[in-house]
Protein backbone atom coordinates (compact mmCIF):
# COMPACT_ATOMS: atom_id res chain seq x y z
CA UNK A 1 0.00 0.00 0.00
CA UNK A 2 2.63 2.33 -0.26
CA UNK A 3 5.12 1.39 -2.86
CA UNK A 4 4.64 4.93 -4.75
CA UNK A 5 8.22 5.61 -4.05
CA UNK A 6 9.38 5.06 -7.33
CA UNK A 7 6.59 7.11 -9.55
CA UNK A 8 8.28 10.41 -9.52
CA UNK A 9 5.69 11.87 -12.33
CA UNK A 10 2.90 10.83 -9.89
CA UNK A 11 1.12 12.69 -7.53
CA UNK A 12 1.73 11.61 -4.00
CA UNK A 13 -2.59 10.67 -4.15
CA UNK A 14 -1.55 8.50 -6.49
CA UNK A 15 -3.54 10.83 -9.15
CA UNK A 16 -1.64 12.22 -12.53
CA UNK A 17 -0.20 15.27 -12.48
CA UNK A 18 -2.79 17.84 -12.06
CA UNK A 19 -1.86 19.39 -15.60
CA UNK A 20 -1.75 16.18 -17.43
CA UNK A 21 -2.51 17.37 -21.18
CA UNK A 22 -2.40 14.51 -23.90
CA UNK A 23 -4.72 15.23 -26.55
CA UNK A 24 -2.40 18.44 -29.10
CA UNK A 25 -5.60 20.28 -30.44
CA UNK A 26 -5.27 24.04 -29.92
CA UNK A 27 -8.99 24.36 -28.77
CA UNK A 28 -8.70 21.53 -26.33
CA UNK A 29 -10.75 22.13 -22.76
CA UNK A 30 -9.27 20.17 -20.14
CA UNK A 31 -10.98 19.66 -16.59
CA UNK A 32 -8.25 18.16 -13.83
CA UNK A 33 -10.21 16.45 -10.78
CA UNK A 34 -8.21 18.26 -7.94
CA UNK A 35 -6.92 15.57 -6.33
CA UNK A 36 -8.14 15.42 -2.60
CA UNK A 37 -10.75 16.90 -2.83
CA UNK A 38 -14.23 16.92 -4.55
CA UNK A 39 -13.50 20.04 -6.89
CA UNK A 40 -12.85 20.30 -10.68
CA UNK A 41 -10.53 22.94 -12.35
CA UNK A 42 -12.14 23.52 -15.62
CA UNK A 43 -9.22 25.15 -17.86
CA UNK A 44 -10.28 26.85 -21.24
CA UNK A 45 -7.57 26.91 -24.05
CA UNK A 46 -8.04 30.47 -24.20
CA UNK A 47 -5.85 30.16 -20.61
CA UNK A 48 -9.38 31.20 -18.36
CA UNK A 49 -9.51 28.72 -15.51
CA UNK A 50 -12.15 28.26 -12.62
CA UNK A 51 -12.96 25.52 -9.77
CA UNK A 52 -16.36 23.96 -9.34
CA UNK A 53 -18.11 21.46 -7.88
CA UNK A 54 -20.88 20.63 -10.69
CA UNK A 55 -19.86 18.97 -13.82
CA UNK A 56 -22.80 20.60 -15.37
CA UNK A 57 -22.33 24.38 -14.51
CA UNK A 58 -18.80 24.10 -15.26
CA UNK A 59 -19.61 23.16 -18.50
CA UNK A 60 -22.07 26.07 -18.49
CA UNK A 61 -18.97 28.43 -17.63
CA UNK A 62 -16.47 27.08 -19.87
CA UNK A 63 -18.60 27.55 -22.69
CA UNK A 64 -19.46 30.52 -22.72
CA UNK A 65 -17.76 32.62 -20.09
CA UNK A 66 -15.53 35.70 -21.18
CA UNK A 67 -11.87 34.59 -22.48
CA UNK A 68 -9.19 36.62 -20.87
CA UNK A 69 -8.27 36.97 -24.39
CA UNK A 70 -11.39 38.32 -26.21
CA UNK A 71 -9.96 36.94 -29.47
CA UNK A 72 -8.38 33.63 -28.03
CA UNK A 73 -11.86 31.71 -29.15
CA UNK A 74 -11.50 33.28 -32.57
CA UNK A 75 -10.78 31.20 -35.32
CA UNK A 76 -11.95 28.06 -33.16
CA UNK A 77 -14.20 26.29 -35.74
CA UNK A 78 -16.63 23.84 -33.80
CA UNK A 79 -16.96 21.16 -36.48
CA UNK A 80 -16.58 17.60 -37.24
CA UNK A 81 -13.59 18.51 -39.65
CA UNK A 82 -10.56 16.22 -39.17
CA UNK A 83 -9.24 13.08 -37.95
CA UNK A 84 -5.55 11.87 -37.64
CA UNK A 85 -5.12 8.96 -39.59
CA UNK A 86 -2.87 6.87 -36.87
CA UNK B 1 -37.16 13.14 -37.28
CA UNK B 2 -35.00 10.56 -36.03
CA UNK B 3 -32.22 11.29 -33.01
CA UNK B 4 -29.72 9.91 -35.25
CA UNK B 5 -26.77 11.37 -35.91
CA UNK B 6 -25.99 11.29 -39.82
CA UNK B 7 -23.35 12.01 -42.04
CA UNK B 8 -21.07 9.97 -40.10
CA UNK B 9 -19.24 6.55 -40.21
CA UNK B 10 -20.62 4.18 -38.28
CA UNK B 11 -19.56 -0.10 -38.09
CA UNK B 12 -21.68 -2.17 -39.50
CA UNK B 13 -20.05 -5.76 -38.98
CA UNK B 14 -16.59 -7.30 -38.28
CA UNK B 15 -14.77 -7.84 -41.63
CA UNK B 16 -14.83 -11.55 -40.79
CA UNK B 17 -18.32 -11.74 -41.05
CA UNK B 18 -19.16 -10.35 -44.29
CA UNK B 19 -18.43 -12.99 -47.38
CA UNK B 20 -20.36 -14.67 -50.17
CA UNK B 21 -23.40 -15.04 -48.17
CA UNK B 22 -25.73 -12.05 -48.47
CA UNK B 23 -25.72 -10.71 -44.92
CA UNK B 24 -27.69 -8.01 -43.37
CA UNK B 25 -27.38 -5.20 -40.46
CA UNK B 26 -29.69 -2.34 -39.72
CA UNK B 27 -28.24 0.57 -39.08
CA UNK B 28 -29.45 4.14 -38.33
CA UNK B 29 -32.53 2.88 -38.94
CA UNK B 30 -31.58 1.34 -42.53
CA UNK B 31 -31.41 -2.15 -43.40
CA UNK B 32 -27.71 -2.38 -45.17
CA UNK B 33 -27.19 -5.29 -47.68
CA UNK B 34 -23.46 -6.14 -47.31
CA UNK B 35 -21.45 -8.93 -49.48
CA UNK B 36 -18.25 -9.18 -51.31
CA UNK B 37 -17.34 -9.67 -54.92
CA UNK B 38 -15.73 -12.26 -56.69
CA UNK B 39 -12.35 -10.64 -56.08
CA UNK B 40 -13.40 -10.01 -52.59
CA UNK B 41 -14.19 -6.20 -52.55
CA UNK B 42 -17.40 -5.47 -50.06
CA UNK B 43 -20.29 -3.66 -50.96
CA UNK B 44 -22.71 -2.49 -48.85
CA UNK B 45 -26.11 -1.47 -50.47
CA UNK B 46 -29.91 -1.16 -49.42
CA UNK B 47 -31.40 -4.73 -48.41
CA UNK B 48 -34.56 -4.15 -49.71
CA UNK B 49 -35.72 -4.71 -52.92
CA UNK B 50 -36.96 -1.63 -54.97
CA UNK B 51 -40.20 -4.21 -56.31
CA UNK B 52 -41.73 -5.01 -53.33
CA UNK B 53 -39.12 -3.83 -50.33
CA UNK B 54 -38.24 -7.80 -50.22
CA UNK B 55 -35.54 -7.98 -48.13
CA UNK B 56 -32.61 -9.22 -50.44
CA UNK B 57 -30.84 -11.02 -47.62
CA UNK B 58 -33.70 -13.30 -47.23
CA UNK B 59 -33.39 -16.64 -49.11
CA UNK B 60 -34.05 -17.71 -51.44
CA UNK B 61 -32.31 -14.36 -52.41
CA UNK B 62 -28.56 -15.17 -53.58
CA UNK B 63 -25.55 -14.08 -55.46
CA UNK B 64 -25.05 -15.00 -58.84
CA UNK B 65 -21.64 -14.47 -59.96
CA UNK B 66 -21.31 -10.62 -58.39
CA UNK B 67 -25.12 -10.07 -58.79
CA UNK B 68 -27.66 -9.94 -56.07
CA UNK B 69 -30.92 -12.03 -57.06
CA UNK B 70 -34.06 -11.18 -55.29
CA UNK B 71 -36.12 -14.35 -53.98
CA UNK B 72 -38.91 -12.82 -54.58
CA UNK B 73 -39.54 -12.19 -58.31
CA UNK B 74 -36.21 -12.21 -59.73
CA UNK B 75 -35.08 -8.27 -59.91
CA UNK B 76 -31.11 -8.95 -60.57
CA UNK B 77 -28.70 -5.96 -59.16
CA UNK B 78 -25.22 -5.52 -60.01
CA UNK B 79 -22.35 -4.60 -57.61
CA UNK B 80 -23.24 -1.05 -57.98
CA UNK B 81 -26.99 -1.31 -56.68
CA UNK B 82 -28.03 -0.62 -60.32
CA UNK B 83 -30.82 -3.06 -61.61
CA UNK B 84 -29.61 -5.47 -64.66
CA UNK B 85 -32.72 -7.35 -64.68
CA UNK B 86 -36.71 -7.45 -64.16
CA UNK B 87 -38.61 -10.48 -64.58
CA UNK B 88 -40.60 -10.88 -68.12
CA UNK B 89 -40.13 -7.90 -70.05
CA UNK B 90 -36.71 -5.94 -71.50
CA UNK B 91 -37.17 -2.48 -70.23
CA UNK B 92 -35.59 -1.70 -66.69
CA UNK B 93 -37.14 1.13 -65.38
CA UNK B 94 -34.52 3.93 -64.76
CA UNK B 95 -35.48 4.21 -60.92
CA UNK B 96 -34.65 0.58 -60.78
CA UNK B 97 -31.85 0.80 -58.65
CA UNK B 98 -30.98 0.38 -54.95
CA UNK B 99 -29.02 2.64 -52.56
CA UNK B 100 -25.34 1.96 -52.35
CA UNK B 101 -23.48 3.01 -48.97
CA UNK B 102 -19.96 4.03 -49.11
CA UNK B 103 -17.58 1.54 -47.14
CA UNK B 104 -14.71 1.09 -46.10
CA UNK B 105 -12.46 -2.22 -44.90
CA UNK B 106 -10.16 -1.35 -41.88
CA UNK B 107 -8.62 -2.20 -38.72
CA UNK B 108 -10.64 -5.66 -38.94
CA UNK B 109 -14.47 -3.67 -39.35
CA UNK B 110 -16.66 -2.63 -42.08
CA UNK B 111 -17.33 0.68 -41.82
CA UNK B 112 -20.69 2.32 -43.96
CA UNK B 113 -21.38 6.38 -44.09
CA UNK B 114 -24.76 6.77 -43.30
CA UNK B 115 -25.59 10.35 -45.02
CA UNK B 116 -25.40 12.07 -48.27
CA UNK B 117 -22.60 10.14 -50.30
CA UNK B 118 -20.57 13.18 -51.56
CA UNK B 119 -19.89 13.94 -47.85
CA UNK B 120 -18.27 10.70 -47.05
CA UNK B 121 -14.55 11.19 -46.60
CA UNK B 122 -12.40 7.84 -45.50
CA UNK B 123 -9.77 10.42 -43.82
CA UNK B 124 -12.57 10.94 -41.03
CA UNK B 125 -12.25 6.89 -40.23
CA UNK B 126 -10.79 7.12 -36.78
CA UNK B 127 -8.38 3.89 -36.55
CA UNK B 128 -7.99 0.81 -33.92
CA UNK B 129 -4.87 -0.52 -35.91
CA UNK B 130 -4.11 -3.07 -32.43
CA UNK B 131 -7.07 -5.09 -34.28
CA UNK B 132 -5.61 -6.34 -37.02
CA UNK B 133 -1.62 -5.71 -36.72
CA UNK B 134 1.38 -8.30 -35.86
CA UNK B 135 2.40 -8.41 -32.31
CA UNK B 136 -1.13 -8.40 -30.91
CA UNK B 137 -3.88 -10.94 -30.40
CA UNK B 138 -7.58 -10.14 -30.21
CA UNK B 139 -10.84 -11.71 -28.90
CA UNK B 140 -13.84 -9.94 -29.86
CA UNK B 141 -17.65 -10.06 -30.46
CA UNK B 142 -20.76 -8.41 -31.29
CA UNK B 143 -23.67 -8.08 -28.31
CA UNK B 144 -27.40 -6.52 -29.21
CA UNK B 145 -28.21 -4.16 -26.91
CA UNK B 146 -31.73 -3.33 -26.51
CA UNK B 147 -31.48 0.02 -25.21
CA UNK B 148 -30.95 3.41 -27.06
CA UNK B 149 -26.75 4.44 -28.67
CA UNK B 150 -26.57 7.05 -26.06
CA UNK B 151 -26.80 4.39 -22.88
CA UNK B 152 -23.60 3.34 -23.69
CA UNK B 153 -21.57 6.25 -24.35
CA UNK B 154 -22.78 7.39 -20.99
CA UNK B 155 -21.81 4.00 -19.86
CA UNK B 156 -18.44 3.70 -21.41
CA UNK B 157 -17.65 7.26 -20.46
CA UNK B 158 -17.55 6.68 -16.88
CA UNK B 159 -15.41 3.50 -15.55
CA UNK B 160 -16.31 4.14 -12.02
CA UNK B 161 -18.84 1.67 -12.49
CA UNK B 162 -16.56 -0.67 -13.41
CA UNK B 163 -16.60 -0.80 -9.22
CA UNK B 164 -20.15 -1.49 -8.56
CA UNK B 165 -21.43 -3.23 -11.71
CA UNK B 166 -18.37 -5.65 -12.70
CA UNK B 167 -17.07 -6.00 -8.79
CA UNK B 168 -15.07 -9.08 -9.13
CA UNK B 169 -14.13 -8.80 -12.45
CA UNK B 170 -12.34 -5.61 -13.96
CA UNK B 171 -13.57 -3.49 -10.87
CA UNK B 172 -11.49 -2.85 -7.51
CA UNK B 173 -12.35 0.02 -5.04
CA UNK B 174 -9.45 2.36 -6.36
CA UNK B 175 -11.08 2.87 -9.95
CA UNK B 176 -14.12 4.75 -8.21
CA UNK B 177 -12.10 6.60 -6.34
CA UNK B 178 -8.81 7.65 -8.26
CA UNK B 179 -9.49 11.30 -9.49
CA UNK B 180 -9.62 11.68 -13.13
CA UNK B 181 -8.58 14.40 -15.95
CA UNK B 182 -11.01 14.93 -19.20
CA UNK B 183 -9.86 16.58 -22.26
CA UNK B 184 -11.86 17.59 -24.79
CA UNK B 185 -11.19 18.48 -28.30
CA UNK B 186 -14.66 19.92 -29.46
CA UNK B 187 -13.43 20.07 -33.15
CA UNK B 188 -12.23 17.11 -33.59
CA UNK B 189 -15.26 15.39 -31.28
CA UNK B 190 -13.19 13.68 -29.05
CA UNK B 191 -13.47 13.26 -25.57
CA UNK B 192 -10.11 11.54 -23.64
CA UNK B 193 -10.81 10.48 -20.23
CA UNK B 194 -7.62 9.25 -18.16
CA UNK B 195 -7.47 7.64 -14.54
CA UNK B 196 -4.00 6.48 -13.38
CA UNK B 197 -3.81 4.19 -10.39
CA UNK B 198 -0.51 4.19 -9.32
CA UNK B 199 -1.53 1.67 -6.33
CA UNK B 200 -4.00 -0.59 -7.01
CA UNK B 201 -5.25 -4.29 -6.09
CA UNK B 202 -5.07 -6.35 -9.15
CA UNK B 203 -8.16 -7.36 -10.37
CA UNK B 204 -8.54 -11.34 -11.35
CA UNK B 205 -9.36 -10.17 -14.79
CA UNK B 206 -5.65 -9.29 -15.19
CA UNK B 207 -4.18 -11.49 -12.79
CA UNK B 208 -5.25 -14.68 -14.35
CA UNK B 209 -4.00 -13.55 -17.74
CA UNK B 210 -0.80 -11.75 -16.93
CA UNK B 211 0.42 -13.72 -14.03
CA UNK B 212 1.40 -10.50 -11.95
CA UNK B 213 0.93 -11.00 -8.03
CA UNK B 214 0.40 -8.25 -5.53
CA UNK B 215 -0.19 -4.42 -6.62
CA UNK B 216 -0.32 -3.33 -9.62
CA UNK B 217 0.17 0.29 -11.76
CA UNK B 218 -3.03 0.65 -14.04
CA UNK B 219 -3.59 3.15 -16.33
CA UNK B 220 -7.34 3.74 -18.07
CA UNK B 221 -7.04 6.37 -20.90
CA UNK B 222 -10.36 6.73 -22.94
CA UNK B 223 -10.45 7.77 -26.48
CA UNK B 224 -13.63 8.28 -27.33
CA UNK B 225 -14.22 9.22 -31.02
CA UNK B 226 -17.45 10.33 -31.55
CA UNK B 227 -19.56 9.15 -32.49
CA UNK B 228 -19.04 5.33 -33.35
CA UNK B 229 -15.23 4.63 -31.62
CA UNK B 230 -14.52 4.23 -28.05
CA UNK B 231 -10.80 3.23 -27.31
CA UNK B 232 -9.79 2.21 -23.83
CA UNK B 233 -5.77 2.20 -23.64
CA UNK B 234 -5.48 0.04 -20.30
CA UNK B 235 -1.54 -0.73 -19.01
CA UNK B 236 -0.87 -2.75 -16.29
CA UNK B 237 2.76 -3.25 -14.74
CA UNK B 238 3.84 -4.21 -11.26
CA UNK B 239 3.38 -1.46 -8.68
CA UNK B 240 7.02 0.67 -9.24
CA UNK B 241 7.12 0.16 -12.81
CA UNK B 242 8.59 3.10 -14.25
CA UNK B 243 6.36 4.91 -16.48
CA UNK B 244 6.74 4.75 -20.82
CA UNK B 245 10.38 6.13 -22.08
CA UNK B 246 9.57 9.29 -23.94
CA UNK B 247 9.95 7.55 -27.05
CA UNK B 248 6.45 5.63 -26.12
CA UNK B 249 8.69 2.04 -25.61
CA UNK B 250 7.41 0.85 -22.25
CA UNK B 251 8.82 -2.65 -22.20
CA UNK B 252 8.10 -3.89 -18.31
CA UNK B 253 4.39 -3.15 -18.64
CA UNK B 254 1.13 -5.02 -20.25
CA UNK B 255 -1.05 -3.43 -22.77
CA UNK B 256 -4.60 -4.20 -23.58
CA UNK B 257 -6.59 -2.24 -26.10
CA UNK B 258 -10.06 -2.48 -25.75
CA UNK B 259 -12.55 -1.03 -28.74
CA UNK B 260 -15.56 -0.70 -28.78
CA UNK B 261 -17.94 0.05 -31.65
CA UNK B 262 -21.23 1.79 -30.65
CA UNK B 263 -23.36 1.83 -33.75
CA UNK B 264 -27.30 2.61 -33.59
CA UNK B 265 -29.59 0.21 -34.37
CA UNK B 266 -32.50 1.82 -34.43
CA UNK B 267 -33.65 4.56 -31.90
CA UNK B 268 -34.00 1.65 -29.30
CA UNK B 269 -31.84 -1.03 -29.94
CA UNK B 270 -27.48 -0.37 -30.60
CA UNK B 271 -24.90 -2.88 -31.75
CA UNK B 272 -22.02 -3.71 -29.36
CA UNK B 273 -18.94 -4.39 -30.90
CA UNK B 274 -16.09 -4.95 -28.35
CA UNK B 275 -13.05 -6.54 -28.96
CA UNK B 276 -9.88 -7.06 -26.72
CA UNK B 277 -6.27 -6.69 -28.20
CA UNK B 278 -3.02 -7.92 -25.88
CA UNK B 279 0.55 -7.59 -26.82
CA UNK B 280 1.68 -10.35 -24.17
CA UNK B 281 0.81 -14.01 -24.09
CA UNK B 282 0.52 -14.02 -27.50
CA UNK B 283 -0.09 -17.54 -28.19
CA UNK B 284 -1.57 -18.96 -25.36
CA UNK B 285 -5.10 -20.15 -26.08
CA UNK B 286 -5.94 -20.76 -22.47
CA UNK B 287 -5.32 -16.61 -22.07
CA UNK B 288 -7.05 -15.95 -24.97
CA UNK B 289 -10.04 -17.90 -24.14
CA UNK B 290 -9.72 -16.73 -20.80
CA UNK B 291 -10.41 -12.82 -21.66
CA UNK B 292 -12.77 -13.74 -24.26
CA UNK B 293 -14.94 -15.36 -21.56
CA UNK B 294 -14.47 -12.93 -18.92
CA UNK B 295 -14.64 -9.74 -21.35
CA UNK B 296 -17.75 -11.15 -22.80
CA UNK B 297 -18.85 -11.61 -19.12
CA UNK B 298 -18.35 -8.36 -18.46
CA UNK B 299 -19.57 -7.02 -21.71
CA UNK B 300 -22.78 -8.85 -21.13
CA UNK B 301 -23.51 -7.47 -17.12
CA UNK B 302 -23.33 -3.98 -18.99
CA UNK B 303 -25.95 -5.14 -21.56
CA UNK B 304 -28.08 -6.60 -19.15
CA UNK B 305 -28.04 -3.37 -16.98
CA UNK B 306 -28.82 -0.93 -19.53
CA UNK B 307 -31.65 -3.00 -21.19
CA UNK B 308 -33.43 -2.52 -17.61
CA UNK B 309 -32.25 1.21 -17.46
CA UNK B 310 -33.84 1.39 -21.25
CA UNK B 311 -37.24 0.15 -19.86
CA UNK B 312 -36.83 1.92 -17.39
CA UNK B 313 -36.32 5.49 -18.88
CA UNK B 314 -38.67 4.56 -21.80
CA UNK B 315 -41.48 4.51 -19.26
CA UNK B 316 -40.76 7.76 -17.40
CA UNK B 317 -42.77 10.80 -18.33
CA UNK B 318 -40.99 13.67 -19.71
CA UNK B 319 -39.13 16.07 -17.58
CA UNK B 320 -37.42 13.62 -14.91
CA UNK B 321 -34.05 14.65 -13.90
CA UNK B 322 -30.51 13.15 -13.64
CA UNK B 323 -27.90 14.28 -11.14
CA UNK B 324 -24.33 14.56 -12.90
CA UNK B 325 -21.48 14.67 -9.96
CA UNK B 326 -17.70 14.42 -10.69
CA UNK B 327 -17.34 11.53 -12.48
CA UNK B 328 -19.47 12.26 -15.69
CA UNK B 329 -17.70 15.20 -16.67
CA UNK B 330 -16.29 13.16 -19.75
CA UNK B 331 -19.78 11.72 -20.75
CA UNK B 332 -21.66 15.41 -20.33
CA UNK B 333 -18.96 16.55 -22.75
CA UNK B 334 -19.67 13.47 -24.78
CA UNK B 335 -23.13 13.90 -24.90
CA UNK B 336 -22.65 17.70 -26.02
CA UNK B 337 -20.91 16.54 -29.13
CA UNK B 338 -23.21 13.94 -30.14
CA UNK B 339 -25.88 16.68 -29.88
CA UNK B 340 -23.77 19.21 -31.73
CA UNK B 341 -23.28 16.61 -34.44
CA UNK B 342 -26.89 15.39 -33.98
CA UNK B 343 -27.33 19.04 -35.83
CA UNK B 344 -24.71 19.24 -38.09
CA UNK B 345 -26.18 16.25 -39.44
CA UNK B 346 -29.81 17.43 -39.26
CA UNK B 347 -28.75 20.44 -40.94
CA UNK B 348 -26.83 19.12 -43.69
CA UNK B 349 -29.90 16.67 -44.73
CA UNK B 350 -32.56 19.46 -45.01
CA UNK B 351 -33.02 20.44 -48.86
CA UNK B 352 -30.89 23.39 -49.89
CA UNK B 353 -32.77 26.55 -50.13
CA UNK B 354 -33.72 27.69 -53.09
Amino acid sequence: MNSKSAMSPMSPTGATSLRAAVLPGEGVHRIHWVPGTDRLLAVCFCGAEREFEDPVELWDWLLTHPGTEPSAHDGIVLRHSRRDPS
Amino acid sequence: MTSFIRNQWYVAAYAGEVGRRLFSRTVCGEPVLLWRTEAGVVTAMSDRCVHRRFPLSQEPSHLDGDRVVCGYHGFTYGADGVCVGVPGQQRIPRTARLSVYPVVEQDSFVWVWIGEREAADEKLIPRAPWLDRPGWTVVRGMEPLAARYGLLVDNLLDLSHETYLHGGYIGTPEVAETPITTEVDEAAGIVRVSRHMDDAACPPFYADSTGIEGRITRWQDIEYHAPCLYLLHSRIAPAGTPPPDVDGSDPDAFHVEVVYAITPETEGRTHDFWAVARDFALDDAEVTDFLRENNRTVVLQDVVALDVLEQALAAEPDGCQELSINIDTGGLAARRILARLREEGARRGEPAAR
